[in-house]
């Protein structure tokens, strides 16, 4: 949308207007991470290229990687033992790096139900799935999703029929947790590409189920 | 739990003899609020600087958690996540003698003087 604001007194030196955070009065915060960045950057630790790229590749991943993991699980058996006997070991298979933490994966059957919670933290696996939606880091969800987790999904949309076992994993830093949906009913003809389609993020933190086909 | 003296511990004693204000889990909470606010690129810029230096070394995610534990529970309630983020990382690289606390008061005074907001601030150092 480069030609619907308004406000022409705000560009950056490429000429787009600023994001509106980057309009606000700066605070004490971002000064700081100003000042760190470039102090880092002087003292030749980091190199601006280096800040810029992690940052790209932080825009480049978001949860449409770890739905291309879930539907490649749901069309190839072998993969998908693999997956859950090491998960770290089997996404670098498909191009993507667990990094220095452990990936586990844990399964959705029509018995079994997994949620995922960092509740002393913020871990995620953000390697798959991006950075987490800002209620996964809030008390409210860390609290009590340990504690009353039928009542949290049923908050979220979902709930869940007595008979399925919930079970609620707690990440650490060193080790993440990604949930496997069950495959929907009626996608017997979708190839992984249709199939990544279904696997929205919430599915496979394990706050929803993988979306049924139209 | 036997009781603290030391300033550290003061938070343990105020909320609560078994465990510290961080660990939440199964502790009573209000209602999930699923608004979701776009990532500014100060906070894409602080996550990046924290991927980076404790990936080359200067501290591990422990001592991120660390700081962050001990700035208490009244700045989890008032600061954004990545407010809190930033202290936590620059608290960890004064540590590991990345840069002394004179330079980065000095480097905030001059990136502060460049202007009023963050996009101006931002420029004048590249």
């Amino acid at each position: 949308m480069p030609h619907d604001h308004h406000d022409h007194d705000h560009l950056s030196p490429s000429g787009h207007p600023y994001q509106p955070d980057q309009d606000h009065t700066l605070t004490r915060w971002q000064a700081m991470e100003i000042a760190m960045r470039e102090l880092l950057v002087e003292k030749e630790i980091l190199t601006a290229a280096e800040i810029t790229q992690t940052v790209e590749a932080m825009d480049r991943r978001s949860p449409a990687d770890g739905a291309q993991v879930v539907a490649r699980a749901w069309s190839d058996p072998e993969f998908k033992a693999r997956l859950l006997a090491d998960g770290s070991t089997t996404i670098g298979e498909m191009g993507f790096e667990a990094g220095a933490m452990k990936l586990i994966v844990v399964e959705n059957t029509a018995t079994t139900h997994n949620v995922v919670v960092c509740t002393l933290c913020s871990c995620y696996p953000r390697n798959l799935l991006g950075l987490p939606p800002d209620w996964y880091k809030q008390r409210a969800y860390r609290s009590r999703v340990v504690k009353t987790p039928r009542k949290v999904l049923s908050e979220f949309g979902l709930d869940l029929p007595d008979d399925v076992q919930v079970r609620v994993h707690d990440s650490t830093a060193d080790m993440r947790y990604l949930v496997l949906p069950v495959r929907p009913a009626g996608t017997d003809d979708l190839d992984a590409t249709a199939l990544a389609e279904l696997v929205n993020r919430d599915s496979m933190i394990g706050v929803a189920q993988a979306t049924a086909p139209e | 739990m036997q009781a603290h003296s030391n300033s550290r511990n003061v938070i343990v004693m105020e909320h609560d003899n078994i465990r510290r204000w961080h660990d939440m889990g199964g502790q009573p909470a209000g209602q999930i609020d699923l608004d979701q606010h776009n990532f500014a690129l100060w906070e894409k810029r602080v996550d990046a600087l924290m991927v980076l230096t404790s990936g080359k070394g200067y501290f591990t995610v422990d001592g991120l958690r660390r700081v962050l534990e001990d700035m208490g529970e009244d700045t989890f309630e008032t600061m954004s996540y990545y407010e809190r983020w930033v202290q936590s990382v620059n608290q960890n690289l004064l540590e590991a003698g990345a840069y002394s606390l004179e330079e980065l008061s000095t480097k905030m005074a001059e990136v502060t003087a460049r202007g009023e907001t963050y996009g101006d601030c931002a420029a004048g150092g590249e």
